[in-house]
């Protein structure tokens, strides 16, 4: 039989396996937009998922505490008695802290690096800064509870207290040097890396074209920075706070082993505190029974919704008012 | 003198405002290098500080050893539950860059796009939450648990980076294949992923990296595991080193403190030599991409 094929047979045999080639084609095709597509949708229904999750986790604790329970200072699990208000308080305040002194250093080191460092200098601190963002935040928090922490109530503490004294946040030192200052100082080293390396990218894409000519006109180095640089990427710097302040707000480990686990709301900021995230990682692994947990899960919900907020709208900042995605970092 | 022509032969010194505007200038600069020195300076403190103390920990029989005098059931640990989240996120996670680049709209890559942000910018510590809800309550802690966890963390990490190379794999190479009738998916296997393999190998790697560090969803995923015998079961609680230091720090033990600093030391190198490594492989695979 074999022997016998001719050219037309040859030709329909070609054509057969052709057409089974376009069938496996066509079925590969399929299967490989259907196998993207289900991996796509695993993702959206994942994140769907955890929101579910977390508020149906908090539920109980919902519906028996209520709204209440954002600014009740009163957290007893062996009483069941469970308000948020400390640490979302401590959460507040020790990230607003480490923005403000995380922020300007930050975009000064994105200033450097992208604006005045030559570039086999830039080729150095540009990988280490973000090597500080690698750094695992246990680490960084086991440096912070035994290096960082003595350092500052031995010597950081008493100098601001001794010259800022009068204001009320610059209260007497601890002895341990665990407080609201420490775990800013811990969340400042972790944000720092984030907000540089954005603001970095942001500063390399202004037009040269514009600083020369702010340049020719006179302007100096500053100048220039000032007039041209800083505004026209002023949103995408804001956007890249925003994500710094939540990465702040959402750090659990490095904050709760310097943070001192306080209990109430003090003016000053060397006293220990709490933040909502610290806070569920010490006392969930010991949770006292079904509704101690289902507060922590409230916890978890409040910094939840805080922390899509501010991610949405870094990303609508971004997208909105820049002219390249800062989003897309 | 006054008011008549400036002497021709001065030397060019500015003065009055120009003077102090270039003086401000200066000192912007000064603090700009600063804030740069600054940052590797505390970079550079931290790592000094877990070296030294460090060194003095390990051994060879702190590696291979269990607990009190080594860790080995803890790097065991860690290597099992990120190598599982890693089988987890990175075939999802190179599925939805194909589908960002190859196949979605501009509204369903946009839609994807936010969503991988808000994975990637929620805090780890709810992920432990979310986990805990959906495999740990009601039943017990596993360390497969917590490799789904880090699976949630990886996986954003490694959709972006992976969709960052594919972007740069130029559209001729896809044209080129389309001309000679190789179907879309045949084109996407073999032309479009195999070009961007390094960049994909460098996602991953950094994802790793991350997730080895990883501590809050472990604390309320795996934080039971036995520290006195090396066990490779997933489905129980497995001991591992982020969890363990956490502990270590909590303890408040001399001792556990030089333990400590010795497994943070071996943390600390495997995150920053597999970080470097990666960027530089991902360095060369983009001039690659680049130059073709």
């Amino acid at each position: 039989m074999s022997g016998s094929a001719t050219p037309a047979l040859a030709a329909a045999r070609a054509g057969r396996s052709g057409s089974r080639r376009k069938k496996a084609d066509r079925f590969g095709d399929r299967f490989l937009f259907g196998i993207c597509l289900a991996a796509a949708v695993v993702a959206v229904v994942v994140l769907i998922l955890i929101v579910y999750q977390v508020f149906d986790g908090a539920r109980p604790a919902m519906s028996k505490y209520g709204l209440s329970f954002i600014t009740d200072t009163e957290w007893q699990p062996n009483f069941k008695v469970f308000g948020a208000g400390v640490p979302l308080f401590g959460t507040v305040v020790s990230s607003f802290f480490a923005l403000l002194l995380g922020a300007p250093i930050a975009i000064s080191i994105g200033l450097f690096l992208s604006l005045l460092a030559p570039s086999a200098v830039r080729g150095i601190v540009s990988p280490l800064v973000e090597m500080l963002a690698a750094v695992p935040s246990v680490i960084l928090g086991f440096w912070g509870l035994l290096i960082l922490a003595p350092f500052v109530q031995s010597t950081i503490e008493p100098a601001l207290h001794d010259t800022l004294g009068f204001i009320p946040i610059f209260g007497t030192p601890q002895t341990t040097g665990l407080s609201m200052f420490t775990a800013s100082l811990i969340l400042t080293i972790m944000i720092v890396p984030i907000i540089a390396s954005i603001s970095r990218d942001l500063f390399v894409a202004v037009p040269s074209d514009l600083q020369d000519g702010a340049a020719a006109l006179g302007a100096t180095r500053w100048e220039v920075v000032r007039g041209v640089v800083l505004p026209s990427t002023a949103s995408g710097v804001v956007a890249a706070s925003i994500l710094g302040l939540g990465r702040a707000l959402g750090e659990a480990i490095a904050v709760s082993q310097v943070i001192g686990a306080g209990t109430a709301i003090k003016p000053s900021v060397f006293l220990p505190a709490d933040t909502l995230a610290a806070r569920i990682a010490l006392q969930f692994p010991g949770a006292l029974g079904e509704m101690h947990q289902a507060a922590l899960f409230y916890c978890g919900a409040i910094l939840l919704v805080i922390g899509l907020v501010s991610n949405l709208t870094a990303q609508w900042i971004g997208r909105r008012f820049s002219y390249q995605g800062v989003a897309a970092k | 003198m006054s008011g008549g022509i400036p002497d021709p032969t001065a030397p060019l010194i500015p003065s009055g405002n120009l003077r102090r505007r270039q003086i401000f200038s200066k000192i912007t600069e000064y603090a700009a290098t600063a804030a740069a020195v600054l940052a590797v300076a505390v970079l550079a403190l931290v790592v000094y500080t877990v070296v030294s103390r460090g060194a003095k920990a390990i051994d060879w029989e702190f590696i291979t050893t269990s607990y009190p005098t080594g860790v080995a059931p803890m790097l065991v640990g860690t290597a099992i539950i990120v190598a599982i989240g890693t089988a987890i996120a990175m075939p999802l996670g190179v599925l939805i860059a194909i589908y960002l680049t190859e196949y979605a709209g501009s509204r369903g890559a946009g839609l994807l796009r936010t969503t991988l942000d808000l994975l990637n910018g929620i805090p780890s510590i709810i992920l432990g939450l979310f986990v805990f809800k959906l495999l740990v309550y009601h039943k017990s802690q596993s360390g497969f648990a917590g490799s789904v966890a880090l699976a949630i963390i990886e996986l954003p990490l490694i959709a972006r980076g992976t969709q960052e190379v594919l972007r740069l794999v130029p559209n001729s190479m896809r044209e080129a294949s389309e001309a000679l009738g190789v179907a879309r998916w045949r084109s996407v296997l073999t032309v479009v992923l195999p070009s961007a393999l390094g960049g994909i190998i460098t996602a991953t790697v950094l994802a790793v990296a991350r997730a080895a560090g990883e501590t809050a969803p472990l604390i309320l995923l795996s934080s039971i595991g036995p520290l006195d015998k090396v066990t490779v079961d997933p489905s129980e609680p497995l001991a591992n080193v982020p969890v363990f230091i956490y502990k270590l720090s909590e303890e408040g033990n001399p001792e556990g403190f030089a333990t400590g600093w010795g497994i943070a030391l071996l943390l600390i190198s495997f995150i920053l030599f597999a970080s470097l490594g990666a960027r530089a492989l991902l360095a060369r695979s983009k001039r690659k991409l680049a130059s073709s």
